[in-house]
């Protein structure tokens, strides 16, 4: 599962994903929400690939790995991993807008919350790395890199055609930074 | 060519191979890409509409001219193309005809959860319902074929999860259609009693030979399972969810023609199993026919008549065991959406709020206006309604009421319906006020043009509606424009025009701050020794201004510079990059 705040790339990690996934001989299905909730809202795409994919979203306790650009959405969607499956997460934090009206406030200790959940967590700061690499819009691009790690039936030759195929010529070398950025960070 | 492909993609690509060469559509979540991806074909002439009965009543013209056309809604659209649709079944088509019609099971962008397939049934239209993206493109291709061998106009019906999902297809190639002679023809086409008394049977007529057609086409598929002991009857995604689930265990009868539904088909597939389970999202509509057939199924006795439906939703309601999960963390604040940074909706809603005005909301982004901290809408129901509710409210409470109650209507949704309700308020006159939120595209649905912009579908010069003129055309005197970026002046046109003692219009004009060609404004900043605390400037509910350690903050990678915020603070606290006073 992607998962974020509409509006932060979700798409496009999507996007290298599913092509990936495809390139290698898997069957592949993503399925994306439109519309009223990618107003700034909780936003959730779901990427299924294996030998046969019938259904196009994932359930509770069915999801092998999260990748989240934000760390509160990290923690919602958690519920939805298997027992001792993986998360992905940039520690960035948007306020959503109950906290910002002042009814509710951050919460904290994220990181520790996910793992007692059951997860592991593997947390690292996409937005920095991604300024690094030379422009914050490709921090997702990292967090691909990043979970590329996870996925060893990938090698990073594959993963990077995928990237290549999936952004404007011009910035695929900025994307191959941010990808491999993301994949040694500590 | 093999590709990953969104299934209102796979759509557009099949009206390509299928020669279609009109499309007309009014945008609606979640059908609107079908026609965007269908305007990046040359060959496909694709316009958006003012809304969907105009979308079908074009497309019809264009079938009836001789050329393959579609047109394409969501649920709700359909509603308001339904006057059209029960004709030309009665009518019948020239060229192949496809109506592409998609609900929203979940509501995920809706404001009911209606199942399309009634209509299929009352207007007496073929329906096919798809999968997966390279059904979507199959069917697509089938309707026109089915539509010019029936002489019928043909559905294909979408969901959300079949629309927005992506999944491997095999494109092929386009096939050219010769234009089909246009020959006047009245008791086909002029549907007055005495024609349409004789057209009615020929419907009835067609019904039965598209059972007998559904009792042995492959758009209907029995797929043997190893198990005898249950049988699932079931279309669309509830199909994927069953297998995800059973895999090639259980028999399923896979219906992609559900209207009209088979009757021998689903006898002898009862028979073939001990138990018949009926899956199918929102109404019994299978199931209710296998209940007249006399056939013992389970269905809506197990399954939720509400939201759409799972893998778990499956294995739950069928007594299998729950996959084991991480456990839910508790007590996380949720995250609505809400107006993006710099919407000039805000300013207005800030406005309507602080004067305790009761709101007749519409649908579109805005909507979000209902939504705290702002919580400045009453209602929303359908397209149009904010006008005409609008007038029925003052008509009720008279003077009390038109001093303080507004409607509030996008400039795409009042092109669509919003026009008819005005011209109830200047011909029927209350003192209504209407405000217009004109941003200058239709939002929500991810920024298609419309009559008021002046371009088309592909972004090219078109005709552009004048809403003052045509405001005026309509018999309302006063009309005035207003910037909603412009606290004061937001607030003295509302002020004004609810005392006014005849109807009016205001324009709260100001573009989508998402658009392109808006140029973003440097962000501005909070200075921390003049912040008071005081959080008027978080009344606006702006995603970009929040409260850290006792002072507002300014997020300059959202902040767009719409100074907005800036007009609420007393204390001059807010300023530019480089430390000058924003007011």
């Amino acid at each position: 599962m992607i998962v974020g705040v509409g509006g932060q790339g979700s798409l496009l990690a999507s996007k290298v994903l599913g092509r990936a996934a495809m390139d290698k001989g898997y069957d592949v299905k993503v399925s994306e929400v439109h519309g009223m909730s990618q107003r700034g809202g909780s936003v959730v795409t779901y990427v299924r690939f294996g030998d046969k994919v019938y259904s196009p979203i994932i359930d509770r306790g069915g999801a092998d790995y999260i990748i989240s650009f934000e760390l509160l959405e990290a923690a919602r969607y958690t519920e939805f991993l298997k027992p001792g499956g993986q998360i992905v997460t940039s520690t960035q934090q948007i306020d959503p807008m109950p906290v910002i009206a002042g009814t509710a406030k951050y919460p904290e200790e994220l990181i520790e919350k996910m793992t007692t959940s059951g997860a592991k967590v593997d947390a690292l700061d996409a937005l920095d790395i991604a300024n690094e690499a030379g422009s914050s819009k490709a921090a997702n691009i990292v967090l691909m890199g990043r979970f590329a790690n996870y996925i060893k039936e990938i090698s990073s030759d594959e993963w990077l055609n995928a990237v290549e195929a999936c952004v404007p010529a011009k910035f695929a070398q900025l994307n191959r930074k941010a990808f491999e950025m993301g994949a040694q960070a500590r | 060519m093999k590709e990953l492909m969104l299934g209102n993609k796979a759509v557009a690509r099949g009206l390509f191979e299928a020669g279609v060469c009109v499309a007309s559509s009014y945008p609606g979540t979640p059908s609107t890409e079908t026609t965007e991806e269908a305007a990046k074909f040359n060959e496909i002439y694709c316009e958006w509409a003012p809304n969907e009965k105009v979308a079908m009543e074009t497309a019809f013209g264009a079938s009836r001219a001789g050329r393959r056309s579609f047109c394409a809604m969501k649920h709700v659209g359909l509603n308001v193309a339904a006057d059209p649709l029960f004709t030309i079944s009665y009518t019948g088509v020239n060229a192949g005809m496809c109506i592409l019609v998609a609900d929203d099971p979940g509501m995920h962008s809706s404001q009911n959860e209606q199942d399309s397939r009634h209509y299929a049934i009352a207007a007496k239209i073929p329906m096919l319902e798809p999968s997966d993206s390279q059904e979507a493109l199959d069917f697509t291709k089938r309707a026109y074929d089915l539509s010019e061998e029936f002489d019928t106009p043909v559905f294909v019906k979408m969901c959300t999860r079949v629309a927005h999902s992506q999944s491997i297809v095999e494109t092929g190639d386009r096939t050219e259609h010769e234009m089909k002679p246009y020959v006047k023809d009245a008791a086909k086409y002029v549907m007055v009693p005495a024609n349409a008394k004789k057209r009615h049977p020929i419907v009835e007529e067609r019904t039965e030979r598209l059972v007998q057609f559904a009792e042995t086409t492959d758009l209907n598929r029995v797929e043997k399972g190893t198990d005898d002991s249950v049988g699932f009857i079931t279309s669309s995604t509830s199909y994927q969810y069953i297998k995800e689930v059973y895999g090639d265990k259980a028999s399923i009868l896979k219906l992609g023609l559900i209207n009209p539904l088979p009757v021998k088909l689903i006898k002898d597939f009862a028979a073939s199993v001990r138990k018949v389970v009926v899956v199918e999202e929102l109404d019994p509509i299978i199931e209710t026919h296998c209940r007249a057939l006399g056939i013992n199924v389970s269905g809506k006795d197990v399954f939720p008549m509400t939201d759409e439906y799972s893998q778990s939703i499956i294995a739950e309601n069928m007594e299998l065991p729950k996959a084991p999960s991480c456990k839910p963390i508790e007590g996380l604040p949720g995250r609505p959406p809400a107006m993006c940074a710099g919407c000039p909706h805000r300013g207005l809603f800030y406005t309507l709020s602080k004067n305790k005005c009761r709101v007749m909301g519409d649908i579109g982004c805005y909507t979000l206006g209902a939504t705290p901290p702002l919580s400045a809408i009453d209602t929303t129901e359908c397209m149009g309604a904010s006008i005409s509710s609008l007038h029925g409210f003052n008509k009720a409470r008279g003077e009390e009421s038109e001093k303080n109650t507004v409607a509030v209507i996008g400039d795409s949704t009042f092109m669509h319906s919003g026009m008819t309700g005005l011209a109830n308020i200047a011909y029927n006159q209350t003192n209504s006020t209407v405000i217009i939120l004109d941003n200058s595209i239709t939002g929500m649905t991810g920024h298609q043009q419309n009559p008021t912009t002046g371009l088309n579908l592909r972004g090219d010069p078109a005709g552009k509606i004048d809403l003052e003129a045509l405001c005026r055309a309509m018999g309302i005197n006063r009309v005035r424009v207003v910037d909603p970026y412009n606290l004061d002046a937001t607030d003295k046109a509302v002020r004004e025009e609810l005392v006014a003692s005849e109807p009016s219009v205001i324009i709260s004009r100001r573009p989508c701050a998402l658009l392109k060609y808006v140029k973003r404004q440097p962000a501005i900043r909070v200075n921390p020794d003049k912040c008071k605390s005081c959080r008027s400037c978080m009344k606006m509910g702006c995603p970009a201004i929040s409260f850290k350690d006792g002072k507002a903050q300014i997020d300059a990678t959202q902040c767009v510079g719409c100074k907005v915020c800036a007009q609420l603070c007393k204390f001059g606290a807010f300023e530019t990059q480089e430390g000058d006073t924003v007011k």
